[in-house]
């Protein structure tokens, strides 16, 4: 049985007295939410932290309401409670259907907004147990010195693999990071880096403490996933489309792709190419394009990455015709 | 004569002294263990603990191909909790599953084959300290070439993975011809050729192997070992041969499996190795693989390469088929050179093939190794067959379903390759699926990306020969009666998650007039069950329930014989029902089983009987004939219903449509749970599963894990419309046929065929992947062949054939000398 | 290196249990090992395959993935707990008769899965049963006599005398 290795647990019962625990235990103390990230990372050894701090226990940290004509999302909500919640069932449903395509019943019952947004970068170099990970020299990411997606690049390409991250991106919604030094407000594009390693902006030992939605008017959102199997799988390619109408014009736009990248990667000129239009046939044709050039699917996840380019095309088509059928 | 008229129906083998009603066969019947599996009450190799056991782990090579220069075990025997380390020298008696492939060492001693192989054991007082001592141990390696694949094997003799087989890395070599293929190419009018590679993949049970090792201190000097193994006989042999202890000193228990399908068929290193380690430290010691280790042990589909050939006539009546197969074996040998036969042998019991020739090899890599999955060996000629059929009738222009069922092969016949054919229902079962699917109404007929494919198959009712040769039955039963009327049944079978312990039962109640749960079940055990060869082969059923039958029968005879004088009536109208024995004139007349059994063993003594099986000989009697005889065989049709996108090319098999015939049902509730369990596998490796490695990264499997081996979900699995077609054959328990591997078969190349219906394009390949699909779909949109396969078959340097007659050019299953070409004028079947 | 044993109280399968084990530990473990209940099952303990699913607080979760100790207080059911008075759960009883289990293995999780479903959902549609059981994985049966076994005992839950479809038993004649 694969087992978790020895560390110690800790749950406090207010953000100050996590930050605290987080400042004695150092860099080898780390965050849990659900667990249904780190704990498999941890029994794979792929990250060894001494202590763990769970989140769980922390009222402030749960909860989901309107708040100034937006939502205001503890991290710690379950992705199951996420998904049921009335006010993300009725004003935001983009969010609940990402949140209810991650993984399985089973695990979203345990896994949590936050963890789905911190979620660590994927690879099928790197999510290995350390026997296998040692037969191949291990990789840059945890033990070793090369990436093997791409082994003259000096950086890592593990992939960004959350449902629910470039919802987040494409809504324009904001997260509240409170660490030792006091709070800050980052827009969720700003949480994320195109580096399959240090992939998040946050600190170690802040706490990603709120997750703040617009006001849900005037604009509309769709999620795409691709994925081999209804269950389980993690994305392969996620289209995240949102825009704002201005009657039958779209006002702005904003496509986020999943999966293609180590983080959320929003195709500007997709946005740009809508912006103005009706959602017109060639207006998606080029939005479609625009979002195929950037997609850059390395051979580190399910799927064959030529195949996966090809389904950005897909993808990213099917979602502009989904938001131009909502229209209606 | 090929008309497909179905076989006349045989009177079944064993009739029960009553009054010819079935009371419990056929019937819908919960398994005896269903409550024990129900309440989490089934105890699993791995639920199992014994005071101070310890646990065990294996170290195992990181390299795919490398020589042992050293090995260092000091550091971690010095780890505080760790009592002991085993290496390759503590266990230097090499073992195989098969007498010509003793080729595995349970730790490696020089060399290591596969990323995975084991090279080091340990046993500690916790898992955990037993895993942080795998990291002590410092092995030194010396790199070898791999060898990635099949082709790979061919082109690289050197270095050899091992030192024995059929030159360089090639395993096997097998060339057998059945007539004159050449004659039989002239006579027809379309000859037709095709290139299909079946991609390998893995069983996937649940439940990850486990066994726990005892041993009781000298002088008993006796080792138990309980497993997850499916053939606890074979296991038995191993340990004795590899410890070197008296078959006697050990006992074998099979624990249930949490699922098998064939991958639990092979004695298995780390089998050994907690064995020895219980040895040296005196204590019991526990091991349970990871979900990785399962897929080093594999044993799994092989990736086979097929090339296959057949001449036809206008009507489709085939003229001669040439079928050639590669397979990809891995690092050892396993059940390999069986599998390579089977790659050849069951081509001909589905249709008439009246010539025949079969080429195969099997090719050392550095992989691990491949054996039996269900349908050993079977399913990759099966999808190139159906596959290539589906062309031939279109190239004919006739309906696919009227080719298959105007040249079935008959019933009670003989085979170019000299298999005898019992019952066979597979037009009944052709007309089952074509019925209720619609098809004459959808093929061919469906608006775009819809489609519809049919295939069918045929499959063994058990292997008609043991693994390692001698004259004994495959099956052995112990009965007793108990005075208070219950009866115990003693089996070597294993119970898989299959319902081989419901079997027994539900024969023990048919013959003996009683409940099945009046019968207790006692299997899987060496030291209290006769035995049995395994659970492999599809042989359960037939073979245990034939020993059963004979043993339950003899019990009825000795009880009836004194029911007989007590009741006043003659011994032939003895009848047993309803936990009664009674006077077949006069129902009414009679008394409690539980009181004849009394008399009986007032009479006599205790009332135990045996009974045991062995299968008829086979015709064929060349250097090959023993893989391919059973004592009957299988039918299975099936029809699917897929949509394919276009703009993806992802597939989704919406509905499928099974007919099977399984000679006669013994228990209806697993007769279905078999038939719905194969679709869902079928349907598995026809879409998505898959054994990758990564053969420039050291061929490390490149996911061996349950999340990226991908296996369906509820979301994928289609609704299955099941027919029990019940053709009944002379050989089988009430005329019972097999149903746990032969309705996987005809599943993926029914998809493939569906495939093409949809969208017009043949992805020649299993899995069928959205990105095989999209590449054909492209190619078409260019005007190229509308196809995605494999494009060419190696060179092989085949040995001369071995040339056999076949039955109706006068041979006597024999091979001859050279030519072969004898009896022309009669080279039809009669 | 074995770490000192913490002690923990919680509800199991109605009854409040102490046990003391290893802090690291999983629930799964600390049922297996610690308390001896060994109808929770493993094929992965990744949370990629669902076959060690238990009830806590009600739902099911990954008994792989949770913390021993992050169970303190809470109430955690196992397969062990669903037969009471001397009878099974009519999900048991259904899944027994349609050989809803085969090797039995993945079956604890199904059934604890189900439950959970029929707790929120009195008459789940076809539909609703695959969605809520897409987290375990069975290699035997094909789903098909699980999705039968728990409509039945849906029924049967409900007070309906619900028999098997014939065809359900017996193929379509």
């Amino acid at each position: 049985m694969l087992r978790l290795p020895s560390f110690t647990y800790l749950q406090p019962n207010t953000l100050a007295l996590a930050l605290r625990m987080k400042a004695d235990a150092g860099p080898e103390g780390t965050y849990v939410a659900g667990g249904t990230d780190l704990y498999p990372n941890m029994k794979r050894r792929q990250q060894e932290p001494r202590t763990v701090i769970s989140l769980m226990t922390i009222p402030e940290l749960a909860g989901c309401g309107i708040r100034d004509g937006g939502c205001a999302v503890g991290p710690c909500v379950t992705l199951t409670d996420l998904c049921a919640h009335p006010a993300i069932r009725q004003h935001y449903d983009t969010v609940a259907h990402a949140a209810e395509l991650v993984s399985t019943p089973l695990l979203r019952n345990m896994g949590t907004l936050g963890g789905n947004l911190c979620l660590d970068t994927r690879c099928n170099y790197y999510d290995q147990t350390y026997e296998w990970r040692k037969a191949i020299d291990f990789c840059m990411k945890k033990d070793g010195h090369i990436c093997w997606v791409a082994p003259s690049s000096p950086r890592c390409w593990a992939v960004s693999s959350s449902d629910v991250a470039p919802v987040m991106v494409a809504l324009g919604a904001e997260f509240r990071l409170v660490g030792p030094n006091g709070e800050r407000i980052v827009p969720a594009a700003r949480l994320y880096a195109n580096d399959g390693i240090n992939y998040l902006t946050k600190q170690p030992d802040e706490i990603l403490a709120e997750v703040r939605l617009p006001p849900a008017d005037g604009w509309d959102a769709v999620y795409h996933k691709l994925r081999r199997r209804g269950s389980f799988d993690f994305p392969v390619l996620g289209v995240a489309a949102w825009l704002k109408w201005d009657g039958r014009r779209v006002a702005a736009a904003r496509v986020v792709l999943g999966g293609v990248a180590s983080r959320p990667q929003e195709v500007v000129e997709a946005g740009a190419a809508l912006t103005g239009t009706d959602l017109s046939d060639e207006a998606i044709g080029a939005a479609t394009e625009a979002a195929y050039r950037p997609a850059k699917p390395l051979d580190n996840t399910d799927f064959d990455l030529s195949w996966r380019k090809q389904m950005t095309r897909v993808y990213v088509k099917a979602a502009l015709e989904e938001l131009r059928a909502r229209r209606r | 004569m090929a008309s497909g008229k179905k076989a006349a129906v045989t009177q079944p083998a064993a009739v029960g002294r009553s009054d010819g009603q079935l009371r419990v066969v056929g019937k819908a019947i919960r398994k005896v263990d269903a409550t024990a599996k129900v309440t989490g009450a089934t105890r699993f190799a791995d639920d199992l603990f014994l005071p101070r056991m310890l646990y065990a782990k294996l170290l195992r090579s990181p390299h795919p191909h490398a020589r042992i220069t050293g090995i260092e075990t000091s550091k971690a025997q010095a780890l505080p909790g760790v009592k002991a380390v085993l290496t390759g020298r503590d266990l230097p008696i090499p073992f195989g599953i098969l007498p010509v492939s003793q080729d595995e060492h349970a730790l490696a001693i020089d060399k290591v084959r596969f990323v995975g192989d084991p090279v080091a054991g340990i046993a500690a007082a916790s898992e955990e300290i037993a895993t942080a001592a795998l990291d002590l141990i410092d092995v030194r390696y010396e790199s070898l070439r791999p060898i990635t694949d099949a082709e790979d094997a061919i082109t690289h003799p050197e270095p050899r993975i091992h030192d024995y087989g059929d030159g360089g890395n090639l395993h096997k070599l097998v060339n057998l011809e059945f007539g004159d293929v050449a004659e039989g190419f002239a006579e027809a009018d379309l000859v037709r050729e095709d290139l299909l590679f079946f991609e390998g993949s893995t069983h996937l049970p649940m439940e990850q192997h486990a066994a726990v090792a005892d041993w009781s201190p000298l002088p008993d000097g006796k080792l138990t070992l309980w497993s997850s193994t499916q053939t606890p006989h074979y296991v038995h042999r191993a340990l004795a041969k590899v410890l070197e202890l008296a078959p006697a000193k050990i006992r074998v228990v099979a624990t249930p499996n949490g699922g098998g399908f064939g991958g639990k068929s092979d004695p298995f290193s780390h089998e050994i190795v907690v064995a020895k380690l219980a040895m040296l430290t005196g204590r019991p010691v526990k091991i349970t693989l990871t979900r990785e280790e399962v897929f080093y042990c594999h044993r799994g589909r092989h990736p086979t390469l097929m090339w296959v050939k057949t001449g036809v006539k206008r009507d489709g009546a085939i003229t001669a088929m040439h079928f050639k197969s590669l397979l990809d074996g891995g690092g050892y040998g396993s059940y390999g050179v069986a599998s390579t036969y089977y790659t050849g042998a069951l081509q001909t019991v589905t249709y008439d093939v009246p010539r025949y020739k079969f080429q195969g090899a099997r090719a050392f890599t550095n992989k691990p190794p491949c054996g039996p999955k269900r349908g050993h060996g079977t399913p990759q000629p099966r999808f190139a067959l159906e596959v290539h059929l589906d062309k031939i009738a279109e190239q004919l222009e006739m309906d696919p379903a009227e080719l298959r069922l105007k040249h079935l092969v008959p019933p009670n016949s003989l085979t170019a390759n000299w298999l005898k054919i019992g019952s066979m229902g597979l037009g009944e079962c052709i007309r089952r699926v074509i019925d209720g699917s619609g098809w004459r109404q959808k093929f061919r007929k469906l608006p775009p990306g819809q489609g519809i494919g049919l295939a069918c198959s045929s499959y063994i009712t058990g292997a008609g020969l043991p693994i390692y040769w001698n004259p004994l039955p495959h099956s052995g039963v112990q009965l007793k009666c108990d005075r208070g009327g219950g009866v115990t049944v003693f089996c070597g079978s294993t119970e898989i998650g299959q319902g081989s312990d419901s079997i027994l039962a539900v024969l023990v109640a048919e013959i003996l007039g009683l409940d099945p749960f009046d019968v207790a079940v006692v299997t899987g055990d060496t030291d209290l069950t006769p035995v049995d060869l395994g659970s492999y082969s599809s042989r359960v059923t037939l073979m245990t329930g034939n020993a059963c039958i004979q043993a339950a029968e003899r019990a009825r005879d000795a009880i009836a014989s004194h029911a007989a004088r007590q009741l006043e009536v003659p011994v032939a109208r003895v009848a047993f029902a309803d936990r009664r024995v009674f006077d077949l004139e006069d129902p009414t007349h009679g008394l409690a089983f539980a009181d004849a059994v009394q008399l009986a063993e007032a009479a006599q003594g205790t009332i135990g009987t045996v009974g045991s099986y062995t299968p008829a000989p086979s015709p064929g009697r060349y250097r090959g004939a023993g893989v391919g005889p059973s004592p009957a065989y299988s039918y299975s049709a099936c029809v699917a219903l897929v949509d394919v996108d276009p703009a993806s090319g992802i597939v989704r098999v919406p509905r499928v449509w099974i007919a099977h015939d399984v000679g006669r049902s013994i228990n209806a509730t697993t007769v279905m749970g078999q038939i719905e369990g194969s679709v869902y596998m079928g349907l598995g490796e026809a879409l998505m599963e898959e054994m990758a490695y990564r053969g420039n990264r050291n061929v490390v499997h490149k996911i061996p894990s349950l999340l990226e081996y991908k296996s369906p979900t509820t979301l994928e699995m289609c609704d299955v419309v099941t027919y029990v077609v019940q053709d009944p054959d002379p050989n089988g328990p009430f005329g019972a046929k097999e149903c746990g591997q032969g309705p996987l078969l005809p599943v993926p190349p029914a998809v493939a065929n569906a495939v093409y219906d949809a969208v017009g394009v043949r992805v020649d390949e299993v899995p069928i992947t959205p990105e095989k699909v999209f590449k054909a779909l492209r190619r078409k949109e260019k005007g190229e062949p509308a196809r995605y396969g494999p494009a060419t078959f190696p060179e092989i340097a085949w040995p001369e054939p071995t040339r056999v007659p076949t039955p109706w050019e006068g041979g006597d299953g024999r091979a001859v000398e050279g030519g072969g070409r004898r009896a022309t004028e009669a080279a039809r079947r009669p | 290196m074995p770490d000192a044993k913490v002690k923990l109280a919680f509800e199991l399968n109605s009854e409040p249990v102490e046990v003391a084990f290893a802090p690291h530990k999983t629930l799964l473990e600390v049922l297996r090992e610690d308390l001896g209940l060994t109808g929770t099952k493993h094929g992965c303990e990744l949370g990629e395959c669902g076959t060690c699913t238990v009830l806590v607080d009600g739902k099911p979760v990954l008994s792989c993935l949770v913390l021993g100790l992050a169970c303190a207080g809470h109430r955690v059911k196992t397969v062990e707990g669903m037969a009471g008075g001397g009878s099974l759960h009519p999900l048991q009883d259904a899944f027994a008769e349609l050989g809803a289990a085969q090797c039995g293995y993945c079956t604890p999780a199904f059934l604890l899965a189900a439950e959970a479903l029929l707790g929120e959902t009195a008459r789940p549609t076809r539909d609703e049963i695959k969605q809520a059981l897409s987290g375990n994985l069975c290699r035997c049966t094909g789903y098909l006599k699980i999705y039968e076994a728990v409509e039945l005992a849906a029924a049967r839950l409900r007070g309906e005398d619900a028999k098997p479809a014939p065809e359900s038993l017996y193929g379509v004649r």
